[in-house]
């Protein structure tokens, strides 16, 4: 159940680090409300499909707007929704099979369009909802259901995909630590493009990761979670890319490309190219 | 045959020859000076090159299929006039470039125009098509000023191309001094009312822009790539948005997302594009959000016959998506309807708050032609009913259409595509699918208000075409009725909801004649679903229906109906 809807039924598993990630969200807006002086009503939250995309329907508090669409479009609904009104804060919420794999394809234009959306993507290297699917992120040689002799595919690391596709925004973090989310969350609402904010959310279920994330040092495991050094300059991108490559769960603002136009700064450059455009004049070119 | 106040003229050669601009140029020159002109055109899916024909009918009168018999073919290369010469009627005429070697059939009545060649001599290599031109002004008895007054306005301030182009005509009318005409349309009867020249396409962008369209996203697809193209350069400005996307799935996504905050949104595309925005259709009759789909059909299925003309995606239409649902159709029939159906469609649209189809077809789209000028003051754009209440608002909760929150506003919701409950969030509960199907079905009640035609109302047997044959069918109405055969007329483009007067009046007779472009006689068979006695006359060529050889169709099965009805 949720807050506000007694009725509705579902229900993420205990521990789900979706739970820290919808928390972070829930500060985020809050957040970029009281600091803009906006309503609630400013913001739209687009979904996928999977148990991350259920994150729509379980915010508490005040209800933002949402569209819980279909499996892997939230970014092409999100780019209707922002440039059908750009003044609303448009949030999308994905998983990693909803936005990796048959969602990937709508990254890049978004990334060329430096369309101003921010992305939350919750990787728990499974598809959860389906019970226990290889994933895009699962591990190569992990036996899941649907790989009962081992995944034969490489593992993505999403933060190189998203640095080669030119994503000018790219923050990664661990869903326990959701007032740092909300930070990365926060900070990609206020760049003026498109922003992706990669959180390793674990499956209690099928893909517990929390102990290889946090690691064990005493017994000499290293965390897979990594604070980036202080000294990163997330606008380097020689320095971004590094941190990409190494692979792991950096905890951080990795990239921000604060050269580029939004999209919508694009669109409205040309508004003037719309005068006497209206459909009077537009139908008499066609006279006889 | 001197004196037919009609011809069409066919130009066949290589795309690049000048084939594609010739047929609307004899429309735009014969218009102009008051005739009547629609024209036909196939393009071979390739750059540069490749078999290509477009032909121009003229008449006196107003003209309603891209007629039947051509009269005057015009071939750049062998190939063309191998094609093409089987249609060219008994006493028409075939003006061959030189490179072309007759092989001439008994009858058969050829000129060989050097073409390129006089075209040098005008200074303009370009003007090849003016010396068809002059040519053709012999043979169809018209005036060679009529050109030469159209060529003028045309280039006006460029007096070089004037006057390279009506040396062109010059050059290509003293080709035919020993040739009489074959054809004499008479003095042209201007129409009284504003006209304006325009193709389908451009007609139905048109239609959409005056009922407030104000966002646009499409994916280059033939045969409806015109209409992005004409949005991109013309819906800017203010509140306005119109853009290329990476795929039909991002395009028919982006129009969700749009009808969601409240704009007017709508996508063009054909076929294969179609099929991609299936599942996403099914999310915006599940989640009730405005939006238009124009489907410019091409042959099918898959890459099918994408520079052809076909009307085989009415199922697909009807049911987009999987799933429980049944779609808005408007199909309009000529291009005056085109700019009628895009008005329609927006409004419906967001009258029911839900996606509308517009079927269109390529013969339809590139079709250019001479119509009145529609008037944008009967066009009533209708506004979406928007919650203006407060918060907490049970946005599907209503046993029928309710108001639509927009973000940015009150009443803060879930648009959801899984099955939900009255606020939006996600459920499994037989009683709130009970509802919500029951819902979406009623809400197309609200779109009863189709027009539709009908002659001869108590005839028991009626032809009723849809969509692009009803030229062709209108034509063949009228041979059959100029022979009094007995039979009604029927017409909407309103498939779906159908007017239900219409429907009425269509359970009551004995046979209902559908002319439709596909196999399977896809509109007879949903007539036949809804309790009418219809029968499909199919035709799968590519090509839209000759009005002679629909009417033989017809006389043909009442005839065999009689015949049966002996019998029994």
């Amino acid at each position: 159940m949720s807050a506000k809807n007694p009725e509705y039924d579902f229900k993420w598993c205990p521990g789900c680090g979706d739970f820290g990630v919808r928390r972070a969200l829930e500060f985020a807006m809050q957040d970029y409300m009281v600091k803009y002086e906006t309503p609630m009503a400013n913001n739209v939250v687009v979904a996928g499909i999977g148990c991350s995309g259920n994150l729509v329907h379980l915010l508490e508090g005040e209800q933002p707007f949402g569209f819980h669409g279909i499996h892997g479009r939230a970014l092409p609904i999100s780019l209707g929704v922002k440039m059908g009104n750009p003044d609303l804060n448009v949030v999308v919420v994905a998983g990693d099979g909803d936005f990796l794999s048959i969602g990937m394809e709508h990254i890049a234009p978004q990334a060329a369009r430096n369309l101003n959306v921010t992305t939350v993507v919750m990787d728990n290297g499974v598809y959860g909802l389906t019970k226990g699917q290889s994933s895009p992120t699962t591990e190569a040689e992990a036996v899941t259901s649907s790989t009962p002799y081992g995944k034969m595919e490489a593992a993505v690391n999403p933060l190189e995909l998203y640095m080669a596709m030119g994503v000018s925004y790219v923050a990664s973090g661990y869903s326990s630590k959701p007032r740092d989310l909300a930070s990365y969350i926060l900070q990609g609402m206020e760049h003026p493009g498109f922003s992706i904010v990669h959180v390793a959310s674990p499956c209690t279920t099928y893909n517990d990761t929390y102990a290889q994330l946090k690691g064990n040092p005493s017994k000499g495991i290293e965390p897979m979670a990594w604070a980036l050094p202080d000294d990163h300059d997330p606008t380097d991108r020689a320095q971004a890319q590094r941190v990409a490559d190494r692979g792991g769960v950096p905890l951080g603002i990795v990239y921000h490309d604060t050269t580029r136009p939004a999209f919508e700064a694009r669109i409205s450059a040309i508004a003037d190219r719309g005068e006497g455009k209206d459909v009077a004049t537009l139908l008499s070119a066609f006279d006889l | 045959m001197a004196g037919q106040t009609e011809f069409v003229v066919r130009f066949a050669g290589e795309g690049g020859q000048g084939v594609v601009t010739a047929a609307e140029f004899v429309a735009r020159a014969a218009t102009a000076v008051g005739y009547h002109a629609l024209t036909f055109a196939t393009f071979p899916s390739q750059i540069l090159g490749g078999p290509t024909w477009t032909q121009a009918r003229v008449a006196r009168d107003p003209v309603k299929s891209p007629g039947d018999a051509v009269d005057i073919l015009v071939a750049f290369n062998d190939y063309a006039y191998q094609e093409h010469r089987v249609d060219v009627r008994e006493g028409g005429m075939i003006l061959l470039d030189p490179s072309v070697s007759p092989d001439l059939a008994a009858g058969e009545r050829t000129i060989v125009i050097p073409f390129d060649e006089l075209a040098k001599k005008t200074g303009e290599s370009r003007a090849a098509n003016m010396v068809v031109m002059g040519a053709l002004s012999k043979l169809i008895n018209m005036p060679l000023d009529y050109f030469k007054q159209f060529v003028s306005a045309r280039f006006a301030g460029r007096e070089k191309v004037i006057t390279a182009n009506h040396m062109g005509l010059d050059l290509g009318l003293a080709e035919m001094a020993e040739t009489d005409a074959i054809a004499d349309l008479g003095e042209p009867d201007k129409p009284g009312y504003r006209q304006s020249f325009i193709k389908g396409n451009d007609a139905l962008s048109m239609g959409a822009l005056a009922a407030g369209l104000n966002f646009y996203v499409g994916y280059p697809i033939s045969p409806a790539t015109p209409v992005l193209l004409y949005m991109e350069r013309n819906l800017v400005g203010e509140g306005k948005f119109a853009y290329q996307a990476s795929s039909e799935i991002e395009a028919i996504g982006a129009i969700l997302g749009a009808g969601f905050a409240g704009k007017k949104a709508m996508t063009a595309t054909s076929g294969p594009g179609f099929t991609l925005m299936g599942e996403g259709l099914g999310l915006a009759w599940m989640a009730e959000i405005p939006l238009v789909v124009i489907d410019v059909q091409r042959g099918g299925p898959a890459t099918g016959l994408p520079t052809k003309t076909e009307q085989s995606d009415l199922m697909q239409a009807l049911s987009p998506a999987h799933g429980d649902s049944r779609f808005p159709v408007i199909a309009p029939g000529s291009v005056e309807e085109c700019f009628q159906a895009g008005a329609a469609a927006l409004n419906w649209a967001e009258r029911y708050q839900g996606p509308v189809i517009v079927l269109s077809e390529h013969s339809l789209a590139e079709r250019a032609q001479n119509i009145r000028k529609p008037d944008l003051g009967a066009v009533k754009a209708e506004r979406r009913s928007v919650y203006t209440g407060s918060n907490g608002y049970l946005r599907y909760e209503a046993a029928e259409l309710s108001p639509m929150p927009i973000p940015g506003g009150p009443g803060a919701y879930v648009a959801n595509g899984s099955e939900h409950d009255p606020y939006g969030d996600t459920t499994h509960l037989p009683r709130h699918h009970i509802h919500m199907t029951e819902r979406r079905f009623g809400k197309l009640a609200l779109l009863g208000d189709g027009s539709y035609e009908s002659k001869r109302a108590d005839a028991s047997a009626v032809l009723m075409p849809w969509g692009g044959s009803k030229g062709s069918g209108e034509e063949a109405y009228a041979l059959l009725e100029a022979e009094g055969v007995e039979i009604g007329w029927r017409y909407t483009m309103f498939l779906n909801p159908l007017p239900p007067a219409l429907l009425e009046e269509l359970r009551e007779k004995e046979l209902v004649l559908v002319p439709e472009l596909n196999y399977q006689g896809q509109f007879a068979g949903v007539l036949r679903s809804l309790g009418v006695k219809a029968e499909a006359l199919t035709q799968y060529t590519g090509l839209p229906f000759k009005a002679g050889e629909l009417a033989q169709r017809v006389k043909d099965r009442l005839g065999a109906g009689a015949k049966q009805a002996v019998k029994v």
